[in-house]
C-alpha cells in the first residue's frame, strides 16, 4: 500500500533528522497529518473470501473512521458475517489486506485483539455460568489488571440493567438480556474498537430498541463501531455511515442522508396490480425507457425518476395491454428504503423474508 | 506476548474445571467408571489386589482425562464459545492447551484420590517421585489424546464413542487386567503401539520395583507419545478456523 510506504518512508527520514529537506509537498504532508492524527480503525483493500466455488466476499475495499458507527447492510448471505470473521481474525480472506487500529491482518492480529470488542451473531457466553463471573472470565482472558475487574463487571451489569441478575447464570437468560450480556462481555477490556454482528436481530422491538440506545451511548463515549444489520430503520438510526452490501459487494458507501438524497430529488411512483406481474417485468421496464422499476413484490412496483405524465401513461397501457387492473397509484416520499432499493435493484421484501430462514446459520466453521 | 498465552491457557482450564468437570458426563465416565472397575477388582480377589493398584491408576489417568476432553473441545465448538475465547488475545494452539491441562488436572484430582485411596488402605509404599514422574506425563498424553479424538469429530457423542475403541483395547492390552507378557505374541507386539502400556509398566515399576532404568525409558516413550497426540490436535483445531 502507498500509503504505508510513504509512512516507512517518512518514518526513515525523521530519524535521519533530514525530513526538512524533502516534506515540502503539500500532499505528502497531508498524508503525513492524515496518519498522525487520524488513524483509521478499519481499512481494507479488495477483501475475499471463496466458501468453494461460492464467493462470499468479493473484493471489498472500505475504510471506517475512528469515533464513527459504521453500518453494513445487505440482506442475508451478503457476506456480512464473513466480512467480520475475517477482520477478527476467525478466517483467513484468500485475497486483499486489511489492517485493523494500524494493525495489518493476520500478522498483526494478536495484537490489536487487545483494542477490539467482538459480538459474533450468536450470543455465546457460557450458560453454566453467572452473568458475573462470564464477565469476570472475559476479564482474565484479556488481562484485565486484578483490582479493576470486579468494578468493571459490576458497572457494565449496570450500564445494561443487568445488575440484579448477576448472580443468576447465563441460561437462564431472556434472548434480549444474552444479547446485552454479550455486549457488555465484548466491552470488559474497553476497546477502541466494537464489531456487532446483527446485535438485534431475533430480538423483540422492545428489547431492540433499548439495545439501540446503549449502542447510540456507546459511540457518545468514543468508541468506534462496525455494525452489520439488514434492518433498514436501524441503519438509518445508529449509522454515521452506510456500506450497502449485496451478493458480496459493496454497491455503495454514504451517510443516511446522502443515501437518501439520491433518490429525494427524484420523482417516486408506486403502482399497486390487481394481481401477480412477476412475468411481465420485462415488458414494463421496457416501456418506461429512462426510469427505473423496482418491484417490492410481485404485483407492487415502484418507479424512480422519468416523467411522471409519462410513466402515468405507459403504465396504464401496460394494464390494458395485458388485462391486469391497477388497484392503486401514489407518489411517495422517498426514504432510506427507496436508496436501497434504488442502489440493489433488491426487493426489501428479501430483507424481510429472510430474516427468519435457515440459509447462512450453522454449517459455520 | 506469551504472558497472554500463558493466562489464557491458565484461565481456560480453570473455567472448564468449574463449567464441564464436575458435571455428570465427565464425572460418571471420568471417576465412577474406574471406581467401579477399582471395587469390581477388589471384591473378586481381595488377597492380590494389591498388584492390580498400578493398573487400576493407569485406567484412572486414561478415563479422567479422555472423558473430560471428549466433552470440553467439541461442546464448545458447537456452542460457538470456543470462538469467543478466540476473539481474546489468545491463539489457537493456546486455547488447546488450556483445554489439555484442564483434562489433565481434572484427571490428576481423580488420580490423587484413587490413589491415596489404595495406598492408605493397602499400606502400600511406592516410590512417590517415580509414580509422579510416570502419571504426570501419562495424564498429559491421554488428555491430549482426547483432545486429538475430539477434534477429529464433529459431535460430542461421537468423540465418546470413537474413544471407546481405544480404552477397551487398551484396558485389555496394556496389562491393567492381565499382564502384557502372558498375551499372544500379535498381541504383545499390539501392546507396545499403545501408550497406556508404558503407564502400566512405569507405574508398575513406582510401585514395586523402586525407581530404575525402566521408569525412565517408559517416560520418554510418554513423551514422544504426547507429541504425537498433540501436534495433530493442534494442527486439526487450526483447520477449523481457515
Ligand atoms: N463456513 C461456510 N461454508 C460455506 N459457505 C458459507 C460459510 N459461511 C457462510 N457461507 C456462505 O457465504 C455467504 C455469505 O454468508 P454470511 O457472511 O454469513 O452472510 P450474512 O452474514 O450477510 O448473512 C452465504 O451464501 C453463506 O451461505
Ligand atoms: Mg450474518
Amino acid at each position: 500500500m502507498v500509503r504505508t510506504f510513504i509512512q516507512d518512508y517518512l518514518n526513515a527520514l525523521a530519524t535521519f533528522k533530514i525530513a526538512f529537506i524533502h516534506i515540502r509537498g503539500l500532499e505528502v504532508m497531508a498524508i503525513a497529518e492524515i496518519h498522525m492524527h487520524k488513524n483509521p480503525a478499519i481499512l481494507t483493500e479488495n477483501l475475499t473470501k471463496r466458501y468453494g466455488d461460492l464467493l462470499a466476499v468479493d473484493h471489498i475495499s472500505f475504510q471506517v473512521n475512528e469515533g464513527e458507527i459504521f453500518g453494513f447492510l445487505g440482506p442475508n448471505g451478503s457476506g456480512k458475517t464473513s466480512t467480520i470473521r475475517m477482520l477478527v481474525g476467525l478466517s483467513q480472506p484468500e485475497e486483499g489486506r486489511a489492517s485493523i487500529l494500524g494493525y495489518r491482518l493476520p500478522a498483526e492480529i494478536t495484537q490489536a485483539k487487545r483494542y477490539v470488542g467482538v459480538v459474533l451473531d450468536a450470543s455465546n457466553l457460557y450458560d453454566e455460568l453467572s452473568a458475573l463471573d462470564n464477565l469476570l472470565f472475559m476479564a482474565r482472558l484479556y488481562g484485565v489488571p486484578r483490582d479493576e475487574q470486579k468494578s468493571r463487571a459490576y458497572q457494565l451489569l449496570k450500564d445494561f440493567g443487568l445488575y440484579e441478575r448477576k448472580d443468576d447464570r447465563f441460561g437462564t437468560f431472556s434472548r434480549g438480556m444474552k444479547r446485552a450480556l454479550t455486549i457488555a462481555a465484548a466491552l470488559i477490556h474497553e476497546p477502541r474498537l466494537l464489531f456487532l454482528d446483527e446485535p438485534t436481530t431475533g430480538l423483540d422491538a422492545a428489547a431492540a430498541r433499548s439495545l439501540r440506545g446503549l449502542i447510540s451511548r456507546l459511540r457518545e463515549k468514543g468508541l468506534t463501531i462496525f455494525l452489520t444489520t439488514h434492518y433498514l430503520e436501524e441503519a438509518d438510526l445508529l449509522c454515521d455511515r452506510i456500506a450497502i452490501l449485496v451478493r458480496g459487494k459493496i454497491v455503495k458507501i454514504d451517510t443516511p442522508a446522502g443515501l437518501k438524497r439520491l433518490v429525494q430529488t427524484q420523482s417516486l411512483i408506486e403502482f399497486s396490480f390487481a394481481r401477480d406481474v412477476s412475468a411481465l417485468t420485462g415488458d414494463l421496464r421496457r416501456r418506461l425507457g429512462g426510469a427505473e422499476a423496482a418491484f417490492l413484490d410481485e404485483s407492487r412496483v415502484r418507479i424512480y425518476g422519468g416523467d411522471p405524465p409519462q410513466i402515468f401513461d405507459a403504465v396504464f397501457q401496460f394494464s390494458r395491454d395485458n388485462g391486469i387492473g391497477i388497484e392503486a397509484a401514489s407518489t411517495i416520499r422517498p426514504s432510506l428504503e427507496d436508496a436501497f432499493l434504488r442502489i440493489t435493484g433488491l426487493s426489501t421484501v428479501v430483507m424481510g423474508t429472510e430474516k427468519g430462514g435457515g440459509k447462512g446459520k450453522g454449517g459455520r466453521q | 506476548m506469551w504472558q497472554d498465552q500463558l493466562r489464557g491457557i491458565y484461565y481456560i482450564a480453570l473455567k472448564d474445571m468449574k463449567t464441564y468437570y464436575l458435571k455428570p458426563p465427565a464425572i460418571s465416565w471420568g471417576m465412577v467408571f474406574p471406581l467401579a472397575w477399582t471395587l469390581a477388582f477388589y471384591l473378586r480377589s481381595p488377597g492380590d489386589f494389591a498388584e492390580l493398584v498400578p493398573g487400576l491408576l493407569a485406567m484412572t489417568i486414561l478415563f479422567s482425562t479422555t472423558a473430560a476432553e471428549a466433552v470440553v473441545i467439541n461442546f464448545e465448538l458447537r456452542l460457538g464459545t470456543l470462538e469467543r475465547l478466540l476473539l481474546a488475545p489468545v491463539s489457537i494452539t493456546s486455547v488447546l492447551l488450556g483445554k489439555v491441562l484442564g483434562g489433565f488436572l481434572f484427571g490428576l484430582l481423580m488420580t490423587a484420590i484413587v490413589a491415596a485411596a489404595s495406598i492408605l488402605y493397602l499400606g502400600l509404599q511406592p516410590d512417590i517421585i517415580g509414580l509422579a514422574l510416570i502419571a504426570v506425563p501419562s495424564l498429559m498424553v491421554f488428555s491430549s489424546m482426547g483432545a486429538l479424538f475430539s477434534v477429529s469429530v464433529k459431535e460430542v457423542f461421537e468423540a465418546q464413542t470413537l474413544l471407546n475403541l481405544p480404552r477397551f483395547f487398551m484396558v485389555f492390552l496394556c496389562g491393567v487386567v492381565y499382564p502384557v507378557s502372558a498375551l499372544p505374541e500379535g498381541l504383545q507386539l499390539l501392546a507396545r503401539l499403545l501408550p497406556l502400556t508404558y503407564t502400566v509398566q512405569g507405574l508398575q515399576a513406582s510401585f514395586f520395583a523402586g525407581r530404575d532404568s525402566m521408569l525412565l525409558q517408559n517416560l520418554l516413550v510418554l513423551l514422544v507419545f504426547l507429541i504425537l497426540f498433540l501436534l495433530p490436535a493442534i494442527k486439526l483445531l487450526h483447520r477449523r478456523f481457515e
